[in-house]
Parts: C-alpha cells; sequence; structure tokens
C-alpha cells in the first residue's frame, strides 16, 4: 500500500536491548527537555491577576445602554435577533406607560430582553444591526459556570448601570477607571 | 356593446395591449415586474384614488401615433390614460427616475424616523420605496411637524407624524362603509388624519383602513408591539363570516394568532376573491377572532423570498434521523435543560395575542 505522507516510518518490532529495557537512559533524556524549558519564555500568563489586553475588537459579553438621562435605549424593534445567525436574542415588547418616560426613551420599550450565551456566537451582528445604539460587545468574557441555566442572560443581567443613580458602576462598567 | 378598442402601448420597449382608458400605470401592472412604477396613494380598488403623491410619474417619449411629439412634462401614471401607439419610459428614463428619488426626498421630509418602533416596518410601502429610490440621508434641517395626539378608538391606533397624506383611508371609508366619521382636517403643514371631535371609528368594515394605509399611519391596535411582522408567520385561512368574505391571512407565532388582516397581492393591495370582488374582511373578523378555532386554516402564504417576512422560515427543511434512541436501546436523551423553565419571555401565563392593547408594564408585573 502507498503511504499517504513522505514522513510515515515503519514500526519497528525488534525486542527491546538491555540499556532500553530499564529506562533510565529514556527518562534522563525527557528530563533534560524539561529542564531545558526552565530557561525559555514562559508562553502562559497567571489568569485572573495578570491579563492580556484585548484586541481593539474584541467582542465579549453584550452590554444593554443607557442614554445619558439613564433611559433604556433599546425599542424591542427586533432587529438583533432577526440579524442573529445563531438565533440566540429573544424579547417581548410593551408600550411606556405615563409617569415611565424616565426609564425607557422612546414609546416601545423591551420588557424583557434574552441572550442565550450558549447559543451566541459572538459575531457582533447585533451590534451592527441595532438602530437605537442600544447594544454593544464589551471587553469581557462571559463568566463559565456549571449549570446550564446560568447562562440565559436576562436584561438584569445585561443592562449597563444608570450613569445618573450609579455613576460609579457605570464609570466601572464602561471601564473608565 | 362592440368590441372595445384595443389600445397598443409601449413602456420601456416593452408593447403591451390593453383597452381604451386604462391608466398607464395600470397597463405597466399588466406586463409586471419592474416596470411597474411604484404608487403610495394609489390603489386600484379603491374609486378616485391616485394623484396625490406623484411617485408614479413617467416620462411619455411618444403621445401617440397620430400625435408622436412627447409629453412636456413627466405624468403621474396613475391619472394619465393610453394612446394608441404611446411609449412611455419608466425604468429606462433617467428623468423619471430622478424626479422620483425627489418625490421620496419630500415624503420623507416630515416622516419620523421611527421604524424601530413602528409596526408596520418590514411590510412599508415608504420603507421599500425609499430603500430602492431614496437616498441614505436627509438634506432637511427643521424640526418635523408633530400633532396632539388623537384618540381613533380602541381597535385602530393613529400616528400622525408618520401620515403621508395619501387619503387612502379616506376613501376606504367612503366607498366601504356606511358613513365616513375620519377625514382631513385643516389644510397645507397642518392637515391631518382625524375625527371632528374626538370620536373612535368603529364602523363595520372601517378595519380596511389599516391595510390600505401605505405608512404605519393607522395600525391595528390590537396588534400593537406585540411581535414584529417578520417573526410572525402568515397563513392564509378563512372562516365563515356573515358580514364579509370572510377570507384573510392571520399572522401566527406558534399556535398564538397575533393579527389577521386581509390578503395582499404583488402589489400590496387587497386580494380579489374567486368571484372578482375585492376581499375586504369586516372588523369581527379582523379584531376579534385571534383563536385558531375560529379559523380554518388553508396553508401558509407564499411570501417573497426577498422580504424580510419570509427570514427564519425554514421551508423544506430536512430533519436527520435522531440516532440516539436506536442506539441507547429505547432510552430517552436526557435533557440538561428545558429553556422554558429558565427562560423569561414567551411565558405560558401571558398570552400576548389575546390582550386587547399593547403590553404594558403591567402586563409584565410579577403580581399581575
Amino acid at each position: 500500500m502507498q503511504a499517504l505522507t513522505t514522513r510515515a516510518k515503519q514500526v519497528q518490532r525488534k525486542p527491546l536491548s538491555w540499556v532500553e529495557r530499564i529506562y533510565l537512559w529514556n527518562i534522563f533524556k525527557g528530563m533534560l527537555i524539561t529542564f531545558s524549558h526552565i530557561f525559555k519564555k514562559q508562553p502562559t500568563i497567571h489568569y485572573p491577576e495578570q491579563k492580556r489586553t484585548f484586541s481593539p475588537v474584541f467582542r465579549g459579553l453584550h452590554v444593554l445602554n443607557r442614554d445619558e438621562e439613564g433611559r433604556e435605549r433599546c425599542t424591542a424593534c427586533g432587529l438583533c435577533a432577526v440579524a442573529c445567525p445563531a438565533e440566540a436574542i429573544t424579547m417581548e415588547a410593551a408600550e411606556r406607560m405615563q409617569g415611565e418616560e424616565h426609564l425607557y426613551r422612546e414609546e416601545k420599550y423591551a420588557a424583557k430582553y434574552e441572550i442565550n450565551m450558549l447559543r451566541c456566537i459572538f459575531c457582533g451582528l447585533c451590534e451592527e444591526a441595532c438602530p437605537k445604539d442600544a447594544i454593544y460587545l464589551s471587553e469581557t468574557f462571559t463568566p463559565s459556570d456549571f449549570t446550564r441555566e446560568s447562562f440565559i442572560y436576562g436584561k438584569e443581567n445585561l443592562l449597563i448601570p444608570d450613569p445618573v443613580k450609579q455613576p460609579e458602576a457605570f464609570a466601572k462598567a464602561r471601564g473608565l477607571n | 356593446m362592440a368590441e372595445q378598442q384595443l389600445f397598443k402601448v409601449t413602456i420601456d420597449n416593452i408593447t403591451v395591449e390593453v383597452p381604451a382608458g386604462t391608466t398607464i400605470l395600470n397597463a405597466a401592472r399588466k406586463i409586471g415586474g419592474e416596470v411597474a412604477p411604484p404608487a403610495m396613494c394609489y390603489y386600484s380598488k379603491l374609486k378616485d384614488s391616485g394623484g396625490k403623491c406623484r411617485t408614479c410619474l413617467v416620462e411619455v417619449s411618444k403621445g401617440s401615433e397620430k400625435d408622436p411629439r412627447p409629453m412636456p412634462k413627466l405624468v403621474a401614471s396613475c391619472r394619465t390614460t393610453v394612446m394608441d401607439g404611446m411609449e412611455v419610459k419608466n425604468i429606462t428614463s433617467e428623468k423619471a427616475l430622478d424626479a422620483r428619488k425627489g418625490v421620496v426626498e419630500f415624503l420623507l421630509i416630515n416622516h419620523p424616523l421611527d421604524c424601530p418602533i413602528c409596526d408596520q416596518a418590514g411590510e412599508c410601502d415608504l420603507q421599500n420605496l425609499s430603500y430602492e429610490h431614496g437616498n441614505e440621508g436627509t438634506r432637511y434641517e427643521f424640526q418635523r411637524r408633530t400633532f396632539e395626539k388623537h384618540s381613533l378608538g380602541p381597535y385602530i391606533q393613529l400616528h400622525m407624524t408618520r401620515c403621508i397624506l395619501c387619503f387612502r383611508c379616506v376613501y376606504t371609508a367612503d366607498q366601504l362603509t356606511n358613513k365616513r366619521e375620519h377625514g382631513i382636517l385643516d389644510r397645507g403643514d397642518h392637515s391631518e388624519i382625524a375625527t371632528y371631535i374626538e370620536k373612535s371609528l368603529e364602523n363595520d368594515f372601517i378595519g380596511n383602513v389599516i391595510d390600505v394605509c401605505p405608512v404605519g399611519a393607522l395600525t391595528d391596535r390590537t396588534f400593537r408591539f406585540k411581535n414584529r411582522v417578520w417573526f410572525t408567520k402568515p397563513v392564509d385561512a378563512h372562516r365563515d363570516c356573515p358580514t364579509c368574505s370572510g377570507r384573510a391571512q392571520l399572522w401566527m407565532r406558534g399556535d398564538e394568532v397575533f393579527r389577521v388582516t386581509a390578503r395582499k397581492d404583488e402589489w400590496g393591495e387587497v386580494m380579489d376573491t374567486p368571484d372578482g370582488k375585492p376581499g375586504w374582511i369586516c372588523n369581527t373578523c379582523r379584531f376579534e377572532k385571534k383563536n385558531t378555532s375560529d379559523w380554518v386554516i388553508e396553508g401558509p402564504t407564499k411570501v417573497d423570498r426577498h422580504s424580510v417576512i419570509s427570514q427564519g422560515h425554514y421551508i423544506g427543511m430536512k430533519v436527520p434521523n435522531e440516532t440516539f434512541q436506536p442506539l441507547m436501546k429505547g432510552r430517552e436523551p436526557k435533557l440538561m435543560m428545558d429553556i422554558h423553565d429558565v427562560s423569561e419571555v414567551n411565558k405560558t401565563n401571558i398570552d400576548l395575542s389575546l390582550i386587547e392593547g399593547p403590553a404594558t408594564s403591567e402586563t409584565f408585573s410579577p403580581d399581575a
């Protein structure tokens, strides 16, 4: 049979010699390679203490934006959901009632907004589709977890803190300090 | 009656024979496709409609066989009748396309950028028109006109800012209902659709103004903000209705009927019933029958592949054979999570399609 690659080697079936049978020489050879790595540059970092800088186009966890008065920008137009190739986004809209003008920017708002982070592929098409600057992909990872339930992100997980009522939390979320 | 005289008319180098008295627009619609000029105010099922929006402007490069001079100006094709040997240029005329671009800009001057909120988005004639013919930006620097909110009752939601004053709804009320209760008040920049004294529109058949409205000025209040057009699936259905033809289109999601409209033809107008009459539907069918048990469903409506409404309709999808059960000796696969246990959306205790008006924060409050 013709070999699939030029690097294929015939397996040697001949019995091991005495030096090979006690393995000491092979262990020594292996340890030599291990020790030599002590003097080489480390490719890994100590993750939670050290963090790598993100690329400027990194697409991480989603954020639902507010305007400068702290009102939610999302109007539940459904363009992010229609653009989403993984069909991870669902929402339910509601009409703004009288007295809720300080909460929502427009007449209609997303009463429920959910992203299934198990489905999300972080392509950023929702961000691109949004006509209201309401959804952004931030520079953070989705935290890992042991249960699947915790990956259904609702509005309480996604909304950015209110810049008027919680300025510190807002600045932290924006990565300003 | 003597045989009707046939006129030969050439539109964009395609010749068609039409009876005398046909308008250029209808002759072009007979050819179909791109040749037919767009129309915002003309509605073939409404008498006297047309001649207001000027989007159907075409260039007549040869008046007729007897008088071959071209017409000096662009003409509104919905109001100009054909002559024998007439030659019309629509998409082949740069002048007409440029004029149409100007008309779109004028129509959009006072039209708010409401599309993310508007329920008409996705099936809006003005949206389609401005995609095809309009400019990307606006040159208008002034405040758009605003109006005081005017209620038209529990069924019809009026957004006067979106109106382009096409008069279609006025003709509909005149020609379909026994008494017209709304009209255009004031004039010029101030003209608005309203009832003179705050009155709700409750005539039978008045719901058809929603279907004829080319923009989102008149929308269905029972569907308001419930869902987006492209997430609902249109199916053809009929029911035995004593007042109307009962042939309608249901906009469904799962088993829920979110909205009922009349069926539309390729020009966005109400489709004819088999006996040749326009298939207007009555208010009962449109607003009250929101259960699948009320209707006999005929099957999914054919939607143009390029329409946003056809997104997510997985037609011809082949589901692969499930291999788990035969391999595991009939054991069911263990579900790690049922999305409906976790998700806050589409809760089974809130039937959005059955509540009367739009959902509010009260609908979703925990004690509701």
